[in-house]
């Protein structure tokens, strides 16, 4: 498989990411959307890792998994917080300023 | 042809488990279907010599954020339907307008950095992707490997303090002078003590 295959794979993904960032209202599936955008980019670095001989590319993909890991442990603990007061994850309802 | 068979299957799982994330109204069935795509998203990896970035995406991954978005949902009401209500499709149609407009930058791009050579190639070959790894992380890339360690250990405390202190109260809810009255009682009682 060449470059170019994984590059459209990895677009693919990423693509699916964006709609489910967009359509989402909820903000559970918009953290699922964002992982998924997380991933597709770690399959690009991965494959322009091997093809240009450089481990450079795998080494941005650990970084952005650690990024990943972290802004889950905060994420969460953020989504709790608004659960229990809003007792709902929609974002239409975290609105709190008029304006 | 074995890699190509395999590429295309996996492409296929890949993308319908997203697509199924993406779509479906269920969390539950958003949840197991994410988990199952970042294991098939790993045998990319491997596909591509990076074992140990494969390992890696199914332990942390599959084993550690989906463990903790799991944790999660047990706070939330996860077996009622998602309610989304789309107030405004006009704007719907110009961000997919936007989406495809991406889509051809991207897909043009590959013949663009068809051209591109890698300057400092950092691949030491032992012929082992993990010995390598571990050469480039702890040389090139140490700096921000132990910023990195700096980050989750900060996200870790900051996980904690937000969802676990004071459960049944959360002092992030309460106005100040609840909160002192909290910290000076914990402080006469220390002092009792």
């Amino acid at each position: 498989m060449m470059l170019n295959d994984y590059l459209i794979l990895s677009t693919i993904l990423f693509c699916i990411g964006l709609i489910g960032v967009i359509r989402r209202k909820n903000l559970l599936m918009l953290f699922f959307a964002s992982e998924i955008m997380l991933n597709a980019v770690n399959v690009g670095l991965a494959a322009v890792s091997k093809f240009h001989g450089d481990l450079s590319g795998q080494m941005f993909a650990f970084f952005i998994i650690a990024v990943a890991a972290s802004e889950v442990a905060i994420g969460l603990g953020l989504l709790i917080l608004a659960y229990k007061r809003k007792n709902s994850l929609s974002l239409d309802n975290l609105q709190s300023m008029g304006g | 042809m074995m890699e190509v068979i395999a590429f295309y299957l996996f492409a296929f799982l890949t993308i319908a488990m997203f697509a199924t994330t993406v779509l479906t109204n269920n969390a539950l069935y958003a949840l197991s279907s994410l988990a199952a795509g970042m294991i098939f998203i790993s045998a990319f990896y491997f596909m591509l010599d990076a074992e140990f970035l494969g390992v890696v995406q199914i332990v942390v991954y599959t084993g550690a954020v989906m463990a903790l978005y799991a944790f999660g949902m047990m706070f939330f009401d996860t077996i009622a339907d998602v309610k989304e209500d789309i107030k405004h499709p006009k704007l719907v149609f110009l961000l997919s307008g936007g989406i495809a407009l991406l889509v051809v930058v991207i897909f043009t791009a590959p013949i663009i950095s068809g051209n591109i050579i890698a300057e400092h190639p950092m691949s030491p070959e032992y012929g082992n992707n993990v010995k390598d790894v571990g050469l480039v992380l702890f040389t090139k890339y140490l700096v921000p490997f132990e910023l990195a360690a700096v980050m989750l250990l900060v996200a870790m405390i900051g996980g904690i303090i937000l969802a676990g202190k004071k459960m049944d109260v959360s002092i992030t809810q309460l106005s100040e002078e609840e909160i002192d009255k909290l910290s000076s009682n914990s402080e006469m009682t220390k002092d009792k003590k």
